[in-house]
C-alpha cells in the first residue's frame, strides 16, 4: 500500500470505539471497586451475601443453560437433516430459520404472550379437554422465559451447526456403515465428533445470548420472573440506584467472558487448532 | 434423501412448526376484529392496521427508528469501510488484534453497553438524548459492517488496483472508480445488516430515550404493557412485510449463505 499516511483511515473507527465503548464499560467496572477511601471487592462480596440478588444471578444461569441445552437437543437432529437434504429443499429450511433471526425480538416474544397468555391457545386447548379447569398461570414465569429465549435462539443453533454438517462428506457415513455400523454409531462416531466445532459456536452464542438478553425476559418473565439484565434496568430506571445497577453489569460482563473463555479453552482442547 | 429415518424428518418438520407457527400466529391475531388479542379470531377485520397508523405514537417512533437507523448505518460505513479496507490491504503487526477489537462490540451484553452509556453521555457529558442513541447503535453495528465488508474485499484483485494508481489516478479517486464499485455488494448487504439490527434493537435503545425521543420496538413493549389488543400484532406484520423485503435484498447481494459461514 502506497504511502503510511493511509494507514490512519483506521482511526476514525478506532478512536470512536475506545471513546465510546471501552471507556464508558471502563467507567463502570471501575465504579464497582471503588470505596470512599480506596478500592475494594466488598460490593461483588455484598452482591453473593445478597439472597435476592444471588437467586436472580443463578436463575439466570439456569434459564440460559437450559434453554442451551434444548437448542442443542432441538438444533443438532434438524441441522443434520437440513444438511443431507436436496438443494432446494436446504434453501427453503434457511430462509425459514433466517426470517426469524432478523424478525424484531418485540415481534417474537409478542407471540408467545398471544400464545401463553390466560386466554391463550395453550390453555384454550388445555380447557377444552378438560385436562385443567382453570386457565393456568404460563407467562411471567422460567417457562414462558426459556421458551422464548429457545424461540429467539433456536435459529443461531442451527444456522451454526449447517455450517460444519455441510462439509462432511456423506461418502464417510456411507463407508461406515457399508462396513456394518449401525446408524446410530455412524452417527455417533462420525458425524458428532465432525460437528462438534459448530455445536460449540451454536453453545456460545445461545448461551451467552440468553444470558445476557434483555427484551424477552421482560416480556414473557416481567416484574415475577426477574433476570439479570431486567434487574439491571429496574435499578437504573425505576429506582435510580445506580451502584448497584453498575455492579450488575459488571457481574454479566465478568460472567459472559469467563464462560466464553471457558468454551473456547475447552474446544481447543477437544479440537486443537480447529474452527473457532 | 432415503438414507434417513422418517423420524427425523418429522422431527424437523416439528421444529420447524414451533419456529414458523408463532409468525402464522401473530399474523391471523391481527386481523381478528376483537377488542382483545384472540386465536383463531372469529371474526376479521383490518380496524387494527388502520388504529396503528392512526396512533401518533408509533408513527413518531418508526421515524425517529427510521433516522437512527439511517443515520448511525451511515456513519458506520463511513467509519467502517476504511477500516475494513486497512485491515484487508495493510500489512501491519497485531493485523488480526486490531481486526478483532473492531468486532469486540458484539462480546459486550448490549444492556450493560446501553447502561453504561447512558451514564457517560447523558449523566456524564450531558449530550442530548438523540446523539446519544446515534452514538449507541454506530458503535454496535459497527462489526456488522467491518465483518461483511473485509470478506467482500479478500476477494478484491488488488492488482487493478494498482493498474490504476500506475496510469495516474489518485488514491481517493483509485478507491472510488475501482474499489467500491466492486464491493458494492458487501456495501448493499452490510448496509440491511446493520439497518435491520440497529431498527430492532432494544436494550441499547431503552437506556437513551428521553421525552419525545423514544423508537418504534420501545414504543411497542411499552404498549403492550397497557392494552392487550391486536393493534401490536398488526405492527407486527408489517415489520414482518419489512424484513421480507430486506432479506430478498440481503439474499440477491450477500447470499443466505453468509448466515452459516461462520
Amino acid at each position: 500500500m502506497k504511502g503510511k499516511w493511509s494507514y490512519l483511515l483506521i482511526f476514525p473507527a478506532l478512536l470512536f470505539i475506545i471513546f465510546f465503548l471501552v471507556v464508558p464499560i471502563l467507567l463502570t467496572m471501575v465504579s464497582t471497586v471503588q470505596v470512599d477511601n480506596g478500592w475494594a471487592l466488598s460490593g461483588y462480596a455484598n452482591f453473593f451475601k445478597d439472597y435476592y440478588l444471588r437467586d436472580i444471578y443463578f436463575r439466570t444461569l439456569k434459564i440460559a443453560g437450559i434453554t442451551t441445552l434444548l437448542a442443542a437437543f432441538l438444533g443438532f437432529p434438524t441441522s443434520y437433516y437440513i444438511s443431507r437434504s436436496a438443494k432446494k429443499y436446504r434453501g427453503i429450511f434457511l430462509v425459514l430459520a433466517v426470517f426469524p433471526l432478523l424478525t424484531s425480538p418485540v415481534v417474537r416474544s409478542f407471540s408467545w404472550m398471544i400464545i401463553l397468555g390466560k386466554n391463550g391457545i395453550i390453555n384454550d386447548i388445555l380447557m377444552a379437554l378438560s385436562l385443567v379447569d382453570e386457565p393456568l398461570n404460563l407467562l411471567y414465569t422460567e417457562f414462558s422465559v426459556i421458551t422464548g429465549l429457545l424461540y429467539l435462539f433456536l435459529p443461531l443453533m442451527i444456522l451454526s451447526l449447517v455450517g460444519v454438517m455441510e462439509n462432511i462428506d456423506g461418502e464417510l457415513i456411507r463407508a461406515a456403515e457399508s462396513l456394518g455400523a449401525s446408524k446410530f454409531k455412524a452417527f455417533m462416531k462420525i458425524v458428532f465428533p465432525l460437528s462438534l466445532p459448530g455445536l460449540i459456536i451454536g453453545t456460545a452464542l445461545v448461551f451467552t445470548g440468553s444470558f445476557t438478553a434483555y427484551t424477552t425476559p421482560m416480556l414473557l418473565g416481567g416484574d415475577k420472573t426477574r433476570v439479570l439484565s431486567t434487574l439491571i434496568y429496574e435499578n437504573a430506571l425505576a429506582l435510580f440506584n445506580w451502584d448497584q445497577a453498575s455492579l450488575i453489569a459488571a457481574v454479566m460482563i465478568i460472567t459472559t467472558f469467563t464462560i466464553v473463555i471457558l468454551i473456547n479453552y475447552f474446544s481447543d482442547k477437544l479440537n486443537p487448532g480447529g474452527v473457532k | 434423501m432415503n438414507e434417513k429415518g422418517k423420524t427425523l424428518s418429522i422431527f424437523t418438520l416439528l421444529v420447524y412448526f414451533f419456529l414458523i407457527a408463532p409468525l402464522v400466529i401473530i399474523a391471523l391475531t391481527a386481523f381478528g376484529e376483537s377488542e382483545f388479542l384472540k386465536f383463531p379470531p372469529e371474526s376479521f377485520s383490518i380496524r387494527w392496521f388502520v388504529n396503528a397508523f392512526q396512533t401518533e405514537m408509533f408513527i413518531s417512533t418508526f421515524i425517529i427508528s427510521l433516522k437512527v437507523a439511517v443515520i448511525s448505518t451511515f456513519l458506520a460505513l463511513l467509519m467502517g469501510i476504511p477500516a475494513s479496507y486497512i485491515i484487508s490491504r495493510g500489512n501491519f503487526k497485531h493485523k488480526r488484534l486490531i481486526e478483532s477489537f473492531f468486532l469486540s462490540p458484539v462480546l459486550i451484553p448490549q444492556i450493560v453497553f446501553g447502561f453504561s452509556l447512558f451514564n457517560f453521555l447523558i449523566i456524564k457529558l450531558k449530550l442530548p438524548v438523540f446523539s446519544s442513541l446515534l452514538i449507541g447503535h454506530t458503535i454496535f453495528i459497527i462489526p456488522y459492517i467491518i465483518r461483511v465488508i473485509s470478506a467482500n474485499l479478500e476477494n478484491f484483485d488488488y492488482e487493478i488496483e494498482e493498474a490504476a494508481v500506475i496510469f495516474g489516478a489518485s488514491p481517493l479517486k483509485t478507491f472510488f472508480i475501482i474499489v467500491l464499485p466492486n464491493i458494492s455488494s458487501g456495501v448493499i448487504a452490510s448496509f440491511i445488516l446493520a439497518f435491520i439490527n440497529s431498527f430492532n434493537n432494544v436494550p441499547i435503545s431503552v437506556f437513551l430515550t428521553g421525552p419525545g425521543i423514544s423508537t418504534l420496538p420501545i414504543q411497542m413493549m411499552s404498549y403492550v404493557e397497557y392494552y392487550f389488543d391486536p393493534t401490536v400484532a398488526a405492527l407486527s406484520v408489517l415489520l414482518m412485510l419489512m424484513t421480507t423485503v430486506l432479506m430478498f435484498i440481503i439474499e440477491r447481494s450477500l447470499g443466505l449463505n453468509y448466515f452459516v459461514e461462520n
